[in-house]
C-alpha cells in the first residue's frame, strides 16, 4: 500500500479499498515502527490526522470530495500550523504553537489533505543535512549512516521511507530539491512568487519557496495544483492563473531542447554522479529531445552571491525571536540586553548564529555596497546567464548536487565544503526559476537526482520532462531496502 | 557674540486610515491593550505585511498639495533594531527611495512677513507599539495597538531661524495635513509629533553647528519652549569653552529642561536595506494626477480668496483659513446670512471664537452652528435686534435655548422701531429731565449720552439705536 502514488490511493479511497481512517492509521503505524530510526518527525499528530481522516471520509461518502480528500501527507515543521506545535528545527520555538495556518496548510487542509505530522529540518532551514536541527539528525532511508540532505530533510527521508505519501518541502538554496536528490524522490521548487509564502517562517524572503517532496513527478502535479496560486496575503506571490498541471504532463517530448550547462560537469562533479546524468541524458535523446551544451558563466559567482543574501535577509527575518512575545527565553533576565542575548544565544544553534553574524555583518554601515549591493548586482548577472539561456533550450539539466548523500558529521564542520553541495541549486534560487529534482540510475546504491531548471512558471513543462522519464524508466519507484 | 539658530523640523503624521499600513487590524485609538493587533502587528513567524493603499493615496496627497515630486518607484526599507515594543525587530519605513522628494512650504511669520521652507521629503513608515513602565512592579507591559499605525514623516530643511518660525512652520504642516483630511491633528493623542533638530552657530557662518535632535514635544507650545531652552543651553555651552555633542534630548515638559537620550556614539547601525516582504510601489502620472484632481482648495488658496471675495484683512483671512472647519463654517455663515462678510468674520473672529475658547469647544461640536450664527445675524441685519442685543441672544443661542428667533421671542428681545412709541418715550424722558436737558440746550452736548441712556433703559435696550438718536436730536431741539 505504502509505495502506492496519490491518485492510486485516490482511486482506493473511491473504490471503498480502505477508508482514510484506515489509510492514515497504516502510516501512522510505519512511522511508529519505523521513525525511531530515522527521525523525520519532529511532531507527529496522531488525534488530529484521524481526526481529520474521519471528516474525510465524510466528504468521500457524500461525493464532495477531491483528489487528495483522504490523502494523508506530512508538513515540513516550517509551515505554521494552527494549534499544533512548530518548531523550525529550533529549540528557540521549541514550545511554539501557532495561533494560524499557513497558506499552504490551509489549503491542502481545505483541499481534504489529512496531516500526519511535521518533519524535521535544519534549524530554521540553513543546512544541507539536517545535521543543524536541535531536534536531532535525520538518517537517510537508504544508508543510514548517511545525511539525507536539508534543509528539508525530514520531509525528504520521510517520503523516501514510504512513511507519508507527500510532504511539503522550502527550499531557500536547494532545500527541497538536494534532500530530494540524496534520497531518491522527486522535489520541486517552483518559481518564486507561485506558491504563498504566508505562515512559511521566513529564512531569505527573496529566495524561499515552497514545494511538493512526493514520489513521482505526477503526484507533484496534484501537490502544486492546490499549494499554487496568488495569495493576498503574500505581496511578493504572482497574481497569475494557476494552469493545469496534470493535463499536459505526458505530453511527447519529441523536438524538447535540454540544454548541459557546461560548468555544471566541471570539477568537483562526482564521476559516477556524472555517470548517471547522462544515462538519464540519453533517455530524454531517445524521448526526442535535442541536446546542447550551454554556458552560464556566472555559475561560479552563485554560491559566494547566495552566502550574503540570504544571511543579510536572515538577520534581519529572525530578529523577532527575541524572547519577548514567543519562544524561547532566557531565565531569570537582569536586563533587557541581557534578556536579547541570553535567550538567543541559547535558542539559536551554531549555524543559524553564524549566518545571523554574517548577515550583520554584510548590512553594517560601510560594507553594505561592498556586499549586500554588490551581491544584489551579481544576482541579476546570474539571472541574465538564465535568460540567454532560455533563449536557446526549452529547460536546463544537470546533476542537482555534486556528490550522493555523505556521511552524518563528515561536512559538520567544514561550512564552506557544506555549502558547496547546493552549488548547482543555489543560482536557480538567486533567479527565481523553477526547479525540479528527479531520481535516475543510482551511484553505488546510492539515489542521484536530475535537476531540470525552467523558465519562469514553467512548472507544467517541468513535470512534463520529468513525467516522461518515469514513463520510461522505473527509477523513482526504487525504494530504500527494508522498505 | 551673536548667535543665529538654525532649526529643521521633522514631523511624524499618523495617517487616518481605518487599518494599520502592513495588516487589517484597526488603528482606532483608545482600545484595551493588545486589542488591535493581529498576527502580522504580533510579529508572529511566517506573517508577511501588505500595504495599505489608503496609506499612499494619502502620502501621494500630501506630495501634491506641497508641490513636491512624487516618486513614480519608491522602495520600503527595513531599519533593524531591537526593542521590546518592536515587534519584527525592524521597522518597515522608507530610506532611499521614500514617496515624496523635495516639495517646500511658505509660511507667514508675525512681522507680516512671509518665509519659504524647504521640504526634503517624506516617506512612509510603520508606528513601533507602546512600552509601558508604571504599574508593573518592576516589569514592563507592551501595548501593541499602535504597531503598524501608518505613519508620514515629514522632514524639513534646516531652514527655520527662531522657535517662533519652526511653531509657525510645524502649525502650517498641522493645518495642510487636516485640509487634505489624512490626519486628524490630535496631538494629545500623539496623531501629530514633532522632532525638532536645532543647533547654533556665530552670525554669519556658513557651516552649521553641531545638532542636537529634541523629542517628546507634543504641542506647540512645548515646541517652543524646548527649542528655546535648548538654544540656551548650546549658547551657554560654548561660550563657556564647551561643545556642543550630537546627540537625542527628550524634553521633560513638568520640570521644563531637556536631558540626554542616547549619544550619537551610542546611536544604533540600523542596518537599512530593502525589504524584500513588499514590492516597490509604482505610481504613474495617472494616478497621481487623479490624487490631484481630489484635493480642496489649499490653505493659501483659500486665504487669498478670503481676502478678495469677502474683502477681508490678511489678518483675519489667515486666521479664518487656519483650519479647514473654521473656514468652511464662516463661509457657511456668509452663504446662509446673505451679511456683511466683514460682520460674519467679526461674529465668527469674536463672540464665536471666545466661546469656543471659554468652554473649550471644537468648532465641529459648536453648540451655535453656522445656520444658527447666519439666523443671528439676519436678524441684526433687518434690525430686528441690535449688534448690542444680538450678544445676548448668541449667549442664550450657546446656552442651547433655541435659534435666534425663539430667543428674541421668548425673552422680548424685538428691537422697537415703531416711531410714535419711540417718541412717547423720548417725550417723557425729555420732560421728566428738564434740568438736564437745559444744560444740554446751553451748549453741554455730553448729556446726548444720557438721554439715550435714559431711553434705552425704560425699553431695556430693545428701542432701535438710531431712531433713538434722531428723534432725540429732534425733540431737544425743541423748545
Amino acid at each position: 500500500m505504502h509505495n502506492k502514488s496519490i491518485t492510486e490511493l485516490a482511486a482506493g479511497l473511491r473504490a471503498g479499498d480502505y477508508s482514510s481512517v484506515e489509510l492514515t492509521q497504516y502510516f501512522l503505524d510505519r512511522i511508529q515502527r519505523l521513525d525511531g530510526e530515522l527521525n523525520s518527525f519532529v511532531t507527529v499528530c496522531k488525534d488530529e490526522a484521524l481526526s481529520a481522516a474521519r471528516a474525510a471520509d465524510q466528504q468521500l461518502q457524500t461525493g464532495e470530495a477531491g483528489v487528495l480528500t483522504g490523502i494523508p501527507i506530512a508538513h515540513k515543521d516550517i509551515f505554521c500550523t494552527e494549534g499544533i506545535r512548530t518548531t523550525c528545527g529550533s529549540k528557540m520555538l521549541e514550545s511554539f504553537i501557532s495561533p494560524y495556518d499557513a497558506t499552504v496548510v490551509a489549503k491542502l487542509k481545505a483541499a481534504g489533505v489529512v496531516n500526519l505530522g511535521k518533519t524535521n529540518m535544519d534549524e530554521f532551514a540553513m543546512g544541507s543535512s539536517n545535521e543543524t536541527s536541535y531536534y536531532g539528525p535525520v538518517r537517510n532511508p537508504w544508508d543510514t549512516e548517511t545525511v539525507p540532505g536539508g534543509s528539508s530533510g525530514g520531509s525528504a527521508a520521510c517520503v523516501a521511507a514510504r512513511l507519508a505519501p507527500a510532504a511539503t518541502g522550502t527550499d531557500t538554496g536547494g532545500s527541497i530539491r538536494q534532500p530530494a536528490a540524496l534520497c531518491g524522490i522527486t522535489g520541486l521548487k517552483p518559481t518564486y512568487g507561485r506558491v504563498s509564502r504566508y505562515g512559511m517562517i521566513a529564512f531569505a524572503s527573496s529566495l524561499d519557496q515552497a514545494g511538493p517532496m512526493t514520489t513521482s513527478a505526477a503526484d507533484a502535479a496534484t501537490m502544486l495544483q492546490v499549494m499554487a496560486g496568488f495569495d493576498r496575503r503574500d505581496s511578493t506571490s504572482a497574481d497569475q492563473p494557476v494552469p493545469d498541471y496534470s493535463a499536459g504532463i505526458a505530453d511527447d517530448l519529441s523536438g524538447l531542447k535540454i540544454g548541459l550547462p557546461k560548468e555544471y560537469f566541471g570539477e568537483g562533479l562526482d564521476a559516477s554522479v556524472a555517470k548517471s546524468i547522462e544515462e538519464a541524458i540519453s533517455e530524454y535523446r531517445k524521448l526526442g529531445a535535442e541536446v546542447l551544451e550551454i554556458s552560464l558563466p556566472n555559475t561560479h559567482l552563485a554560491v559566494p552571491t547566495y552566502y550574503v543574501v540570504a544571511p543579510a535577509e536572515c538577520s534581519s527575518n529572525l530578529s523577532r525571536f527575541d524572547g519577548v512575545r514567543y519562544g524561547h527565553r532566557c531565565e531569570d533576565p537582569k536586563d533587557l540586553e541581557d534578556l536579547y542575548k541570553r535567550s538567543r544565544a541559547e535558542g539559536f544553534g551554531d549555524e543559524v548564529q553564524r549566518r545571523i553574524l554574517i548577515g550583520t555583518y554584510a548590512l553594517s554601515a560601510g560594507y553594505y555596497d561592498a556586499y549586500y549591493l554588490k551581491a544584489q548586482r551579481v544576482r541579476h548577472l546570474i539571472s541574465d546567464d538564465f535568460t540567454r539561456a532560455f533563449e536557446q533550450v526549452d529547460v536546463i539539466m544537470g546533476p542537482t548536487t555534486p556528490d550522493s548523500a555523505f556521511h552524518i558529521g563528515e561536512k559538520a564542520d567544514d561550512p564552506v565544503s557544506m555549502y558547496l553541495s547546493d552549488i548547482y541549486t543555489i543560482a536557480v534560487n538567486l533567479a527565481g526559476l523553477p526547479g525540479i529534482s528527479i531520481p535516475v540510475a543510482p551511484a553505488a546504491g546510492k539515489p542521484v537526482g536530475l535537476q531540470i531548471i525552467g523558465s519562469y512558471f514553467a512548472e507544467a513543462r517541468l513535470l512534463n520532462v520529468a513525467h516522461r522519464l518515469q514513463m520510461a524508466t522505473d527509477y523513482h519507484q526504487a525504494a530504500p531496502a527494508g522498505i | 557674540m551673536q548667535w543665529e539658530t538654525v532649526i529643521g523640523l521633522e514631523i511624524h503624521v499618523q495617517l487616518a486610515t481605518q487599518s494599520k499600513i502592513f495588516s487589517g487590524a484597526s488603528t482606532a485609538y483608545g482600545a484595551a491593550p493588545n486589542t488591535q493587533a493581529c498576527n502580522v502587528d504580533l510579529g508572529m513567524p511566517g506573517v508577511l505585511p501588505v500595504l495599505n493603499q489608503e496609506a499612499v493615496r494619502m502620502a501621494v496627497k500630501f506630495g501634491v498639495a506641497i508641490g513636491a515630486q512624487v516618486a513614480p518607484r519608491s522602495v520600503f526599507a527595513r531599519k533593524n533594531y531591537f526593542y521590546p515594543d518592536l515587534p519584527k525587530g525592524y521597522q518597515i519605513s522608507q530610506m532611499e527611495l521614500p514617496i515624496v522628494g523635495t516639495g517646500a512650504l511658505t509660511i507667514e511669520l508675525e512681522n507680516g512677513e512671509s518665509k519659504v521652507v524647504g521640504i526634503t521629503r517624506a516617506h512612509l513608515e510603520e508606528d513601533a507599539g507602546k512600552s509601558l513602565h508604571e504599574d508593573f512592579h518592576g516589569m514592563t507591559g507592551i501595548d501593541l495597538n499602535r504597531a503598524g499605525t501608518p505613519l508620514l514623516e515629514i522632514v524639513s530643511e534646516p531652514d527655520m531661524r527662531s522657535a517662533a518660525e519652526a511653531v509657525a512652520y510645524a502649525k502650517k504642516i498641522h493645518a495642510l495635513v487636516r485640509y487634505i483630511e489624512i490626519c486628524d491633528g490630535n496631538m494629545a493623542e500623539g496623531s501629530f509629533r514633532c522632532d525638532a533638530n536645532v543647533s547654533v552657530r556665530p552670525m554669519g557662518q556658513k557651516e552649521l553647528g553641531t545638532r542636537a535632535e529634541l523629542k517628546n514635544l507634543n504641542s506647540f507650545r512645548f515646541l517652543e519652549k524646548a527649542i528655546n531652552l535648548e538654544v540656551e543651553r548650546q549658547i551657554d555651552i560654548i561660550e563657556s569653552g564647551g561643545r556642543v555633542v550630537q546627540e537625542t534630548r527628550l524634553y521633560d515638559a513638568d520640570r521644563h529642561e531637556t536631558r540626554s537620550m542616547r549619544s550619537k556614539e551610542e546611536a544604533n547601525d540600523y542596518r537599512y536595506f530593502p525589504d524584500p516582504d513588499l514590492l516597490p510601489v509604482e505610481l504613474d502620472d495617472a494616478f497621481i494626477e487623479e490624487i490631484k484632481q481630489t484635493l480642496p482648495e489649499l490653505p493659501d488658496e483659500k486665504r487669498q480668496r478670503f481676502e478678495s471675495d469677502y474683502a477681508l484683512s490678511l489678518q483675519d483671512a489667515a486666521v479664518l483659513t487656519a483650519s479647514r472647519e473654521l473656514a468652511d463654517y464662516y463661509e457657511a455663515v456668509v452663504a446662509a446670512a446673505q451679511s456683511d462678510p466683514k460682520i460674519a468674520a467679526n461674529w465668527v473672529l469674536g463672540e464665536l471664537a471666545a466661546a469656543l475658547n471659554r468652554d473649550a469647544v471644537d468648532i465641529s461640536n459648536s453648540p451655535v452652528t453656522a445656520k444658527l450664527l447666519a439666523g443671528l445675524l439676519q436678524r441684526i441685519a433687518d434690525q430686528t435686534i441690535s449688534g448690542k442685543i444680538a450678544k445676548q441672544v448668541f449667549e442664550a443661542m450657546w446656552q442651547g435655548e433655541g435659534d435666534a428667533d425663539a430667543v428674541i421671542e421668548a425673552k422680548g428681545l424685538k428691537q422697537i422701531t415703531d416711531s410714535s412709541a419711540i417718541e412717547k418715550m423720548v417725550d417723557e424722558v425729555v420732560s421728566n429731565n428738564p434740568k438736564q436737558a437745559e444744560q444740554y440746550r446751553s451748549g453741554k452736548e455730553k448729556l446726548f449720552g444720557f438721554f439715550v441712556g435714559q431711553v434705552m433703559k425704560q425699553t431695556r435696550g430693545k428701542a432701535n439705536p438710531q431712531q433713538v438718536n434722531e428723534l432725540l436730536k429732534k425733540r431737544l431741539a425743541q423748545d
